[in-house]
């Protein structure tokens, strides 16, 4: 190749991918979230194997696979919607039939038709830098009205998510949100699939999220970081990969998937040193112990507990106690009691 | 203002979980501005009671009325404030004790309107009755369970109800934030609030309650005055099992516990 990389970006197809990236990266994360604080983070990945059916079906009846899947996977979404409701406990259950059954029949339809896998293979692991014109606007506005969706009713979705009964008392209509969130995932696969691919799909949806409560204590930081990692994501995915393309043949989904687990990777011991100085840091219940012990047992305490003293100095009641080596020292008068 | 029309009429209710009877015949009317307890042991029907109160279940035969509409026909939700027992397992995202409480103000906002000023006010003042304003922006996991129980009260507190609906408040809550518990509600009681409230034991919120209705086995066994926590498990109200074991006392598992296990997908509720 002899164009270097800043005329790489300048060619139509590098700039339409570059566009459904920015808004499928912002999208995903968004409906992510209210997977996550569901409990329902494979569901993204059982929508995308329905989603192969609906592709096959776009494939065999030469119609667009992108409004097939978005048909498909939207029924899909409202069927695992509905067993989970019904069903209780089992929603598990019902995903892992979704898995199964899209799967296999995709591959079968595809088979039927004379397709060759290869053709099916463009929609499982995405193949972003052939996306259509005509397929990059129904990206974007599939992705503006997710994020409309998602942005608009976040009070609504969240208590719906958060507590279903009290939000039920509170007079919202929590089977209609869930439903929405479930459509909401649907279009929202069908959005990623041309960048990642329906078999990572999920990964766009949930790994920017459990990145971003790492760190984050409030579900707007969780939900804001989310999107932003997202985009992260996606667009620097897509960068490396075009800029890896001069040597190798690097796909961009991947590049995509693998840059947002990076950067879970990067994140985690962040979030575990945070948490455990959060545990060390909670105050101590208050109220005395009912004997008064002196540290150090009549010996002395040759150390002076302090701002900068080195020891963990934790609340307890209208006081500090200095925690070190199994004691809580507290300070009275002239000495340190164990408290 | 409204007329002082009884926030809670229900008449000869009965509920069925699953095709298993529950509550059998209750007669329940709580009168605007009372502080009823709803006492009994566990299996008695105490949290069933008030999930049909809150219309989450529903009535098999019988009628419930709110504030005198019913409850097929009612709308106003902004005039209960429920606070169900609280969550064992967390929500999968950090949550701020700030969005928890804030999210209460839902029965006042129409759809896609920014908070208001009033609701912004609504919520700062229902963290500060509960004593949870310094922590407003920490995530609701690192509170104790005490803590986490007082916010969900001011979760309902936020949506500045009549009628104030709590399953099982004080249940595996710490002494001292039982009292902090106690003190919420006196302020909401002086405030003329009905508060109906689900307890085993009822502690430091004895003197708040004005009249207790005791379950046992899915009928109301006793309504009038409230019961030291010894009497609700006097043996007259036919409670096997009790906090007070005696030496003569057979088996104390005889009575079964009814809460019914909807595990299968075939069961509806």
């Amino acid at each position: 190749m002899n164009i270097s990389f800043w005329e790489l970006l300048s060619l139509d197809f590098m700039q339409r991918a570059l566009l459904a990236a920015v808004f499928t990266g912002l999208a995903a994360p968004a409906v992510g979230t209210y997977l996550v604080q569901r409990r329902l983070s494979l569901m993204g990945d059982g929508i995308g194997h329905v989603a192969v059916t609906g592709v096959a079906l776009g494939l065999i009846t030469h119609t667009s696979p992108t409004w097939t899947a978005v048909v498909v996977a939207t029924l899909g979404a409202v069927a695992i919607e509905v067993v989970r409701a019904k069903g209780h406990t089992n929603g598990d259950v019902a995903l892992a039939l979704m898995f199964y059954g899209g799967l296999a029949g995709g591959v079968l339809i595809t088979g039927l038709g004379g397709q060759s896998t290869s053709l099916l293979q463009t929609y499982l692991f995405g193949s972003i830098t052939t996306i259509s014109p005509g397929d990059v606007w129904v990206t974007v506005a599939l992705a503006a009205v997710v994020l409309a969706v998602c942005l608009g009713l976040s009070p609504q979705l969240f208590a719906v998510a958060h507590d279903p009964e009290y939000a039920q008392v509170a007079g919202l209509r929590v089977q209609a949100y869930n439903l929405a969130v479930a459509v909401l995932a649907a279009v929202s696969v069908t959005v990623a699939m041309r960048t990642v691919g329906l078999l990572l799909v999920s990964a766009l949806m949930v790994v920017p999220v459990a990145t971003a409560q790492q760190v984050s204590r409030s579900f707007r930081a969780t939900l804001v970081a989310a999107m932003a990692l997202g985009i992260g994501a996606s667009v620097g995915g897509l960068l490396l990969a075009a800029y890896a393309s001069f040597s190798a043949n690097v796909a961009p989904g991947p590049t995509i998937v693998l840059l947002s687990l990076g950067g879970f990777v990067a994140a985690w011991p962040l979030g575990a040193w945070l948490r455990s100085r959060q545990r060390l840091r909670a105050p101590f219940a208050p109220g005395e112990p009912a004997a008064h012990e002196v540290a150090g047992h009549g010996e002395g305490h040759d150390h002076v507990h302090g701002e900068d003293c080195g020891h963990l100095a934790v609340e307890h009641g209208d006081h500090v106690d200095y925690v070190h080596e199994g004691h809580r020292h507290a300070p009275h008068g002239e000495h340190y009691d164990e408290h | 203002m409204h007329p002082p029309v009884s926030p809670v009429q229900l008449s000869g209710g009965t509920v069925a979980i699953g095709g298993r009877p529950i509550l059998r015949g209750i007669d329940l009317t709580v009168t605007a501005g009372e502080f009823v307890a709803l006492m009994g042991a566990n299996g008695s029907g105490k949290t069933t009671l008030v999930r049909t109160i809150t219309g989450l279940l529903p009535l098999t035969s019988g009628e419930l009325r709110l504030f005198g509409t019913p409850l097929a026909s009612y709308d106003e939700w902004s005039r209960i404030g429920f606070v169900p027992q609280r969550p064992g397992a967390s929500s999968g995202v950090p949550t701020s004790v700030w969005e928890v409480v804030a999210s209460g103000r839902l029965t006042r906002r129409r759809l896609l309107r920014p908070l208001s000023k009033a609701d912004r006010a609504a919520i700062d003042h229902a963290l500060e009755v509960v004593g949870l304003a310094d922590r407003r922006h920490d995530g609701v996991t690192s509170l104790s369970g005490g803590q986490q129980q007082r916010v969900l009260i001011a979760r309902a507190l936020a949506g500045e109800p009549e009628l104030y609906v709590l399953d099982e408040p004080t249940a595996g809550v710490d002494l001292p934030s039982q009292q902090a518990l106690a003190e919420a509600l006196g302020r909401l009681k002086a405030g003329g609030a009905t508060v109906v409230l689900v307890a085993h034991e009822l502690g430091p919120l004895a003197p708040l309650v004005d009249r207790a209705v005791v379950l046992r086995d899915g009928r109301v066994v006793h309504d009038g005055s409230p019961l030291a926590d010894h009497e609700v498990h006097d043996p007259s109200f036919g409670e096997s099992h009790s906090h007070h074991h005696h030496a003569n006392e057979s088996a104390p598992s005889a009575r079964h516990d009814h809460a019914p296990h909807l595990d299968s997908p075939v069961d509806r509720t």
